[in-house]
């Protein structure tokens, strides 16, 4: 029997698990709308405050909503051995990462984005701001993702390791924060949408070569 | 020079006396530049009285900090690609020395701010925020070590994170300088001469090369602490295994 290809597996896999035990898919939901209901409680209920600071709280909702279910991305291979497996495939580590990061990001990352407008209109963001902004949330959360990615790989041995990666990954979202937050106040014409695709396409070339070097460690 | 430093037996017979030598001259040199900063220099009204005094902790805080991270990713990366267990010691070693001075650094700039800007905290200037995440870095770098079961996956663990984290560096730099700044501009080195008058910078320079000959002190303290825990180890393996 022909084992299937590590990168096809990784998708199936996770892609399978969206509906699972787990619930993949609402799970950050449930965690991205929850914490945005929390700020009108906190910071008041004008209008006027709240749009103005509306599209930064999306943000930190995005930025720690796409961390809730990264402790399992690499673990759950791990322990079923699947990783060690992957390791001694001829296809790349590396690849098996990205592929297993932007799967993840698939199933738990896109749905946040799709999320966005729907929970902006109700912090009193501008409507007409909020379709264009889908395109930022889109990037940063990749970025996000990725770097979460690294840090959920780093972590992969480490039991309850939830809070660890937290630690490791909130420092590499500063870039993608910053340039996120302007770019949706600045709209899809400024320079800082830009900036924001070069942080993720950083992140991109970067984040899978470490990913992989840190689930070689995991498997050892 | 790399191999020359990689011997542990060469190491330990140099710090044995290296590591007390630099402890006490850096000790000294800091205490002077303290003394120098606290009672000879004239008071500098435009920096806000008295408190500019802060400066000479505060400066040489802030270049450890940075030099702190470097020597971090350094020995990392040499740990890394050479796999010499005494570079992993070093970067084991340097990680809660640098967060210690970064977090002084912190301390002390917002001591300085208070008076000077009015205010303890500012999230818009670029080099708080540097620091600040450069803090978090330390902060993760130790967790995840401690979390490793063994030291073989703590070095390397810790090593890609931090090499991961010093790439991250130009770019977290760059993002946060995009900020607006209310900061003054870095005015030590300049490529005109410096633009501070010789009365502070004397004190200021002692001070800097005190700290750093300090933390290497406390740095090589640290790596012989940790050769002689994994000696400790091997005896006790060695006596379970023979019992």
């Amino acid at each position: 029997m022909r084992t299937p290809s590590p990168l096809r597996a990784a998708f199936r896999q996770a892609l399978g698990e969206a509906w699972a035990g787990g619930a993949g898919v609402l799970l950050p939901i449930g965690f991205f709308a929850g914490a945005a209901m929390l700020v009108p409680f906190t910071v008041g209920s004008e209008a006027s405050q709240l749009s103005s600071i509306g599209t930064g709280i999306l943000w930190v909702a995005l930025a720690l909503a796409s961390l809730v279910s990264m402790e399992r991305v690499f673990q759950a291979d791990l322990e079923d051995g699947a990783l060690e497996l992957w390791a001694q495939e001829e296809t790349p580590l590396f690849l098996v990462a990205a592929a297993k990061i932007l799967a993840h990001w698939i199933i738990s990352g896109l749905p946040l984005v799709l999320l966005t407008p729907p929970i902006g209109i109700a912090l009193q963001v501008d409507p007409g701001a909020l379709i264009p902004a889908m395109l930022a949330y889109g990037l940063g959360g990749l970025a996000f993702f990725l770097w979460g990615g690294v840090a959920g790989a780093l972590a992969a041995s480490v039991a309850r390791g939830g809070l660890l990666i937290a630690l490791l990954a909130l420092p590499l979202f500063v870039p993608t924060a910053i340039f996120g937050a302007l770019a949706t106040v600045e709209g899809p014409g400024g320079p800082s949408l830009l900036f924001l695709a070069a942080a993720t396409l950083f992140a991109l070339a970067v984040a899978p070569f470490a990913a992989s070097a840190a689930l070689r460690l995991a498997v050892d | 020079m790399i191999r020359a430093f990689a011997n542990p037996h060469r190491f330990m017979a140099l710090s044995r006396w290296l590591a007390p030598a630099c402890l006490g001259v850096g000790a000294l040199l800091i205490v002077w530049s303290a003394w120098q900063g606290l009672w000879i220099v004239p008071q500098d009204d435009y920096q806000g009285g008295d408190i500019m005094r802060a400066m000479f902790i505060h400066v040489p805080s802030a270049w450890l900090a940075m030099a702190s991270y470097m020597g971090l990713a350094v020995t990392s990366l040499v740990w890394f690609v050479w796999r010499h267990e005494l570079a992993d010691m070093a970067a084991k070693s340097i990680a809660p020395l640098g967060a210690a001075y970064t977090a002084m650094c912190l301390a002390t700039g917002s001591i300085w701010g208070k008076p000077t800007w009015g205010t303890w905290w500012l999230w818009d200037d670029a080099r708080m925020m540097s620091v600040l995440v450069m803090f978090f870095l330390f902060l993760g770098y130790m967790a995840l070590r401690a979390a490793m079961e063994t030291r073989q996956k703590a070095a390397r663990a810790g090593a890609i994170l931090a090499m991961v984290g010093a790439v991250n560096v130009p770019l977290i730099k760059f993002s946060v300088d995009i900020w607006s700044s209310i900061h003054q501009d870095a005015s030590v080195l300049r490529l005109d001469g410096p633009a501070m008058p010789p009365v502070y910078l004397t004190p200021l320079l002692i001070g800097g090369l005190g700290h750093m000959v300090f933390f290497a002190g406390l740095t090589m303290m640290l790596v012989r602490a940790e050769v002689w825990r994994r000696r400790a180890d091997v005896l006790i393996a060695r006596k379970l295994a023979g019992a």
